[in-house]
């Protein structure tokens, strides 16, 4: 194909690498190479650990102020009405609903996993190491929703549990073994992991970190707000289908009729971050880097 | 080695590049040139299979980039030395590298020392000097020990230590039968460092030569002439069809004639000649004069008749 070799040209040998053992290395060793580095990229960043501990600890915090809040109320009530108050109150949703809050720096980092490297320019250097872009995008994601798993896990069992302690003064809290309960504190984390994906999927699909976070504002707290101010018949209908609404039906303890049953609710939530996911998988294949 | 194959890339209405070819060979340095904007830093990134050709293809050691299986043993570029995230350490960096392709991690180590960072690998990224970040980029590309090697403005932020240095690594590269390539805007960096040079202009191939053909090849030639009848010798070179630009002193700078020609026109006009030397363009001459216009001053390709 090529038999011009100008008169200066390849004076040296042409160079041979030390260990060619490029046979060896498998899609799937590829693939779990890329996972080991996307948790290296995340662990080797303080900014990491100060978003998780402060989404934590907001968790925590803002889940005791709601249970507080709920006990000064009812200690305002008469007997009758304390009565009625019981019936109603959902322990355990207050218990967690520090996810709330939580759920916005747990965003906000999933959306930078992939942004960050479009404002730095690293994509290029992760690209060039990883040119199956499918790698480092589900290597971002799997590492991510672990961390969010995680971290929403712990958070969700510490909100409970000292949400539960501040209630138990007012006899209004229950307990781990309760029916329903774990299925609300492992909600908690499921929630949080489902929408640190969200995030990457933003991310991934809007690539500037600005116009992610406010996609993901956008669907979290703006697309509620405009439904709860559409016409009755439509308000609740559509409400109940929108991420956040959707996603905490897993959060509560009891029936309602406002709310999709709990592991729809979660179905639906989950299928908006795979529609994130999928739609930015679709970009990164497509787009130049 | 690498091979480009009618590349073209658009951006929009933009054409960045169009339709390039040519073949990248080891055990030299090829040097990259064309003024800012002419599409060096495209070729590079559709080497690299970053972004995606509009047409023509890209091979690097036998394949598409994206082919493969552990890209940084085979090859390394050096793109932007910023691309970086500010808060992670330089070793840290190198690193998660080193973990993508299956390089061990002692590598990493290993090339900071190479590059003279060792002090810095503790330092986050957003404390480290535009040179510092330069030498970082440059351990990337070498962290695999790779045989194909592209760099892009490698010397900028550089100091002249670095520059020095940087020239130096580039040679034994070379030297070592591996394949580098190196873009510049600037001729007189070049000449300090290729052996070959691919220049483009407006996105398009004006010459592909070695670094010796590359001032015989270019179109520019002067002569300097030296008379004490300047005026009447430029309207007869004129006459001739020659551009003739005064100097001081009786000196004329005369370009699209041979000094023959101009001897027997100064005969004829009967002026004395006090002197008429040829004059080479120098490599920075020949460079204007080839991207000045690059369709016009377009060069032939010596390879080309042999390539098909
Ligand atoms: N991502 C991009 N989008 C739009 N235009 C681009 C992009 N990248 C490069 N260009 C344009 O392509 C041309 C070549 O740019 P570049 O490859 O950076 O040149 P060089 O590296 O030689 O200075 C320029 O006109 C530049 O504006
Ligand atoms: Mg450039």
């Amino acid at each position: 194909m090529t038999t011009a070799v100008p008169s200066r040209s390849g004076d040296g040998s042409a160079w041979s690498p030390a260990s060619g053992d490029g046979s060896a290395w498998s899609s799937t060793r590829a693939f779990g190479a890329s996972i080991s580095a996307e948790w290296l990229k995340v662990t080797t960043v303080r900014s990491s650990y100060i978003t998780l501990v402060v989404s934590l600890a907001a968790m925590v915090g803002v889940s005791a102020i709601v249970c507080a809040s709920n006990v000064s109320s009812f200690d305002k009530l008469g007997l009758l009405e304390r009565t009625v108050f019981k019936l109603t109150f959902d322990p355990a949703f207050s218990g967690v609903s520090g996810v709330f809050l939580a759920q916005l720096g747990v965003g906000v980092l999933g959306v930078l996993t992939m942004t960050s490297e479009y404002s730095s320019g690293m994509i290029r250097t992760s690209l060039a190491a990883v040119p199956r872009r499918l790698h480092l995008l589900m290597a971002k994601a799997i590492v991510y929703l672990v961390i969010a798993l995680v971290v929403g896990l712990v958070g969700s069992f510490c909100s409970f549990l000292v949400g539960q302690s501040i209630l138990s003064g007012a006899g209004l809290s229950t307990s781990l073994s309760a029916p329903g309960v774990p299925r609300v504190v492992i909600g908690g984390g499921l929630y949080l992991a489902v929408l640190g994906l969200l995030g990457v999927g933003l991310g991934a699909m809007i690539r500037r970190t600005a116009g992610a976070v406010a996609a993901l504002f956008g669907l979290l707290l703006v697309l509620p707000a405009i439904a709860a101010a559409l016409p009755s018949p439509w308000g609740p209908d559509v409400s109940r289908y929108l991420p956040n609404e959707a996603g905490s039906a897993l959060l509560h303890l009891t029936d309602r009729t406002d709310v999709l049953a709990p592991w729809s609710g979660f179905a639906v939530f989950a299928a908006y971050a795979v529609v994130a996911m999928v739609l930015g998988s679709t970009l990164l294949l497509r787009r130049d880097a | 080695m690498i091979e480009v194959r009618g590349l073209t890339k658009r951006y929009g209405r933009v054409t960045a590049i169009d339709g390039l070819s040519f073949d990248v060979l080891p055990g030299r340095v090829t040097g990259f040139l064309g003024p800012n904007g002419s599409g060096k830093s495209t070729t590079m990134r559709l080497v690299v299979g970053l972004d995606i050709p509009t047409s023509g293809s890209v091979a690097v050691a036998g394949r598409p980039y994206r082919e493969l299986a552990r890209p940084l043993t085979e090859v390394g570029a050096l793109l932007d030395a910023g691309a970086l995230h500010p808060g992670r350490r330089a070793r840290d960096h190198l690193r998660w590298l080193a973990v993508t392709n299956g390089i061990s991690r002692r590598r990493a180590d290993e090339v900071l020392a190479l590059v003279g960072l060792e002090s810095a690998a503790r330092r986050r990224a957003s404390t480290l000097s535009l040179g510092m970040r330069q030498r970082l980029g440059i351990a990337v590309a070498l962290l695999g020990n790779p045989g194909v090697l592209l760099f892009d403005e490698p010397i900028n932020g550089l100091d002249p230590e670095g520059i020095v240095w940087v020239r130096r690594l580039m040679r034994s590269l070379a030297a070592e039968g591996r394949t580098v390539f190196v873009s510049s805007h600037l001729m007189s960096e070049m000449a300090l460092t290729a052996d070959h040079l691919v220049v483009v202009g407006r996105g398009k191939l004006v010459a592909d030569a070695a670094l010796t053909d590359f001032v015989e090849q270019a179109s520019l030639r002067a002569s300097r002439v030296v008379t004490p009848e300047p005026e009447r010798l430029a309207s007869a070179l004129d006459g001739a069809g020659a551009t003739v630009s005064a100097g001081p002193d009786g000196l004329l700078e005369v370009t699209g004639l041979t000094t023959a020609r101009i001897g027997e026109l100064a005969l004829a006009a009967s002026v004395v000649l006090h002197e008429l030397t040829p004059v080479r363009a120098s490599l920075e001459e020949a460079y204007m004069e080839l991207t000045a216009d690059s369709v016009e001053y377009r060069v032939a390709d010596p390879a080309a008749g042999a390539r098909s």
